[in-house]
């Protein structure tokens, strides 16, 4: 049995829904593991299930060699680190970190050292006589951070720790916890939303939907061999051609691209194309195809080209700014598509399709309507 | 153009500021003539007859047992509702269960409910041909027109104060905080001593001084289930009414006076208390 966690078969439904299907994963020791999946696909009840804040209806949850399924949170000795922080409020910095010390009746000089030790490492010692409402979102999710690894958890469980920051706070953070791990090596279960974040931080990540795991695998894989449309299309935003097989080439109108050799001829398929494999020429190249700018917008070092198809499917494209040759809306080029991952439509369920809100989308249109 | 916009929206002001002004007036006015005069009324009539009128109440041995009574009852009153009006919050505020809305109706009854019904209501359990008299009467203990009846009534009529004081808190703190606490490696109880108590601890405070106010005062229900017999189950608003009975007006206004002034100050060290705690957290 494997040092890390392993999940095996976890299920649990809320009345008649199910949150979690049949679940099984292994998070390896020492690694950051990543559960992704937007909301409602049952990855914080995965989290919640490990610490025992919630009950499974059915499986086994083992941390370290031991089954932990049975037990009370309070005997499982794992760090929890809420979204909202979570912590005690009438207390000051230094006594939540603390808690999980002197509930296991640790010795004060123990329980001062220690917590001396954690403030330095979150950076906080000059807090530590603050109350959790008198610092900012960031510092707090510190002293959350702190507080979970006081008492030397066997593993770290990480329920979206930056989703309630700001995206800039979200970044540094992401970076300072990406330090941390490297220096603690402790195992970290991370659930997020977030494919950057998961894809930046993970050496493993588990893509969950609808209760249910979707792939497993490392960062790359995940974002080069997707096994699903689904994580196709969660997992860096991805435009959807349709289109039809010939001969390892899914056609759409005059133009085709490849990675179609798993599927029949004549079998109705969809391409996932990623925005950044897509290029802009004024030529027509070996298998690139005629469209027309309908809209560009300019995000600073690189544009997003909104191009129409012959058969009127829409492509977007992120081209660097040294690379958009001029093009402005109204005009023709031709476009040629790279890493296209090709699934049979008929397995295809249309939620697969939906693209990633962007974060940054709403300034960004603003922004090139200024210049 | 200029100065007429300019003096019309003085005007408006004006009006604004004199509304204002009405209303806190009326809100002195309301609160002075209400509260406060009758107090400053009761005070300045227990106090004119001078010292030895206090010591004559003092020393009067059906004063002092009533006084005690009362404490006995206001004690016994604060502990049971303390209790069960925290374990009722966190029931209400906690679980959902068909039905929980009629409980939460429920609990307000008291409110609603003339104490003197409560009081007729327990006569007609615990008094002669009553449902419960047969079991209590075989056990030898006695209800009616004793002490147990007395506390059951002050705590019927007590019921809401913590409820209400402290579900509303329990809502607000949700449970994140306990969740953290148990993965901390805090047991249910430690963590209901440690981060709930806590969070909790001034709606608790002010729910127990409500209670204490009310039991102090508490009157109608007592009187029909004690039997007002005097240094048994006389308590301090008894005496009272007693002494008013019996034209020791002195000896009523000072009982009076003292029960005023335990709420009061109770009220008042609460707020205080409050206060500090807040200023220290800056």
């Amino acid at each position: 049995m494997s040092s890390g966690i392993v999940i095996e078969s976890l299920t649990k439904s809320f009345g008649l829904f199910r949150a979690v299907d049949d679940v099984s994963f292994e998070a390896e020791e020492g690694r950051i593991t990543a559960l992704l999946g937007p909301s409602g696909s049952g990855k914080s009840t995965v989290l919640r299930m490990i610490a025992g804040l919630e009950d499974p209806d059915e499986g086994r949850i083992w941390v370290d060699g031991e089954e932990q399924t049975p037990k009370p949170p309070q005997d499982r000795r794992l760090g929890f680190v809420f979204q909202h922080y979570a912590l005690f409020r009438h207390v000051t910095v230094r006594q939540n970190v603390a808690f999980g010390l002197s509930v296991r009746k640790a010795s004060k000089a123990e329980q001062r050292s220690r917590v001396d030790e954690l403030l330095e490492l979150v950076g906080l010692s000059y807090f530590a006589e603050r109350y959790p409402d008198q610092l900012s979102g960031g510092q707090r999710q510190r002293v959350a951070l702190a507080r979970a690894l006081a008492p030397r958890p066997k593993v770290l469980l990480l329920d979206e720790p930056f989703g309630a920051l700001d995206a800039r706070v979200r970044q540094e953070l992401r970076r300072w916890l990406d330090g941390l791990h490297r220096e603690l090596g402790v195992t970290s279960l991370l659930v997020t939303h977030d494919q950057e974040e998961a894809l930046e931080l993970a050496n493993e990540v588990v893509v969950m939907r609808m209760g249910r795991v979707e792939q497993i695998g490392v960062p790359e894989a995940i974002y080069n061999r997707p096994v699903t449309p689904f994580v196709a299309g969660f997992v860096g935003a991805s435009n959807v051609l349709r289109g039809v097989v010939w001969e390892g080439h899914v056609h759409f109108g005059h133009s085709a691209v490849a990675g179609a050799e798993h599927l029949a001829d004549g079998a109705a398929a969809e391409a996932y194309i990623r925005p950044h494999d897509v290029t802009v020429d004024r030529a027509p190249r070996d298998l690139s195809f005629p469209v027309m700018v309908e809209r560009r917008t300019n995000l600073g070092w690189m544009s997003k080209l909104h191009l129409r198809l012959e058969d009127g499917q829409v492509l977007v494209a992120e081209v660097p700014n040294d690379e958009t040759l001029g093009l402005s809306v109204g005009e023709r080029a031709f476009a040629g598509l790279h890493g296209a991952k090709v699934f049979d439509a008929g397995r295809v369920e249309p939620s697969a399709a939906e693209p990633e809100p962007e974060p940054f989308g709403a300034e960004s249109d603003a922004m090139a309507e200024a210049v | 153009m200029i100065a007429r916009t300019r003096t019309r929206r003085l005007s408006e002001r004006a009006v604004r500021r004199l509304v204002h002004g009405g209303l806190t007036g009326a809100t002195f006015f309301y609160i002075g003539v209400l509260v406060v005069a009758p107090l400053v009324g009761i005070a300045v009539a227990a106090l004119k007859p001078g010292w030895s009128a206090w010591r004559s109440v003092f020393t009067d041995p059906f004063a002092r047992h009533a006084y005690l009574l009362t404490a006995v009852i206001t004690g016994q009153t604060v502990v049971v509702t303390a209790v069960l009006g925290v374990v009722v919050a966190l029931v209400l505020a906690r679980d959902r269960f068909p039905g929980r809305r009629l409980v939460s109706a429920v609990v307000d009854l008291p409110l609603a409910v003339s104490p003197v019904v409560v009081g007729l209501a327990v006569v007609l359990l615990f008094g002669r041909g009553g449902w419960f008299e047969p079991w209590f009467a075989a056990h030898g203990i006695q209800v009616i027109f004793a002490l147990p009846s007395m506390v059951l009534v002050t705590i019927f009529i007590c019921i809401p104060f913590v409820v209400r004081e402290v579900a509303p808190l329990l809502e607000e703190l949700g449970t994140e905080e306990e969740e953290a606490s148990r993965t901390l490696g805090a047991s249910p109880m430690q963590t209901f001593f440690r981060v709930t108590l806590p969070n909790i601890r001034w709606g608790l405070l002010y729910g127990i001084a409500l209670t204490t106010a009310r039991a102090l005062g508490e009157i109608g229900a007592v009187l029909i289930v004690s039997g007002t017999i005097a240094g048994k189950t006389e308590t301090a608003t008894l005496y009272v009414l007693r002494a008013f009975d019996e034209s020791q007006d002195t000896a009523g206004y000072v009982v009076a006076l003292t029960l005023a002034l335990i709420s009061i100050l109770l009220l008042a060290a609460i707020e205080i208390f409050k206060s500090k705690e807040e200023r220290r957290r800056g």
